[in-house]
């Protein structure tokens, strides 16, 4: 069979990617990944609302160091999630599509989310060892 | 030529009857998650060190409970519609992806429903 001069769709295996293409796939991972974070959303409050002996067992079942490894994702892709996800916003007005531009708002969306999530991590840490 | 009535394309519903609405929603539910999540990780990492006392103490005040209940809706609503598209994107059985689609619905509100429940019970609760 004659071989088609027309472009193909990525074939994902030996397509090289790109920086916009792995932050898309990244925001609905990440999306996905959040949803089953609210379910421990819900825990934590159920937890909360029944009461001291049930909040201290969720509290030891989250600081645990398995439950802070999980934790330490779960912030990473909400600040990922959140900065990427204004980076949407801006595209849905029309904003920031030309490439240079486009690039540049990728990379500062990964600098961020990773500056965030330090940040919050270092304050909490910070906050424990105090009072 | 056309066959839709011209109030059928000025409404803009096109062949779902719903138009941008899923589109829009999304935006909105994204533009309220801004602050709102932002608010709650700043706030978590001062309460979630704490005991049990501050959370509730945290929680009985009217901003904070308010501020929760409209941060658990905008979630669950924005996340129900993100995974919306998801399955519509990879689940290629017409019945499984119906399915899938109403279980995520239901457990949605259920899952509201419930942290509201928990916020509330604490907010009014002595």
């Amino acid at each position: 069979m004659e071989k088609s001069q027309r472009p193909l769709s990525p074939h994902l295996q030996i397509y090289r990617p790109q920086l916009t293409s792995v932050l898309s796939i990244t925001h609905r991972i990440t999306g996905v990944a959040l949803v089953i974070g609210t379910l421990v959303l819900v825990y934590w409050l159920l937890a909360a609302a029944s009461g001291p002996e049930a909040y201290a067992s969720a509290q030891a079942l989250l600081g645990s160091w398995l439950g802070r490894v999980v934790m330490l994702g779960f912030s990473y892709a909400l600040f990922f999630h959140l900065c990427n996800g204004i980076r949407h916003l801006f595209w849905d007005v029309g904003l920031g599509f030309e490439l240079k531009t486009a690039y540049a708002s990728g990379n500062a969306v990964i600098a961020v989310s990773i500056a965030l999530t330090v940040i919050a991590w270092a304050l909490a840490y910070a906050m424990r060892s105090g009072p | 030529m056309n066959l839709r009535t011209p109030l059928a394309r000025a409404r803009g519903l096109g062949s779902a009857k719903s138009g941008t609405h899923h589109w829009w929603m999304q935006r909105l539910t994204a533009v309220a998650l801004v602050p709102l999540s932002l608010w709650f990780v700043a706030s978590l990492v001062v309460v979630v060190t704490a005991d049990h006392e501050t959370v509730i103490l945290w929680l009985h005040s009217p901003l904070v409970a308010i501020l929760c209940c409209a941060l658990i809706v905008a979630i669950f609503y924005h996340g129900q519609l993100g995974m919306q598209v998801v399955l519509e994107d990879y689940v290629h059985t017409e019945t499984l992806k119906l399915v899938s689609i109403v279980v995520l619905k239901l457990a949605s509100v259920l899952l509201t429903a419930t942290c509201l429940f928990a916020v509330l019970s604490i907010a009014f609760g002595g």
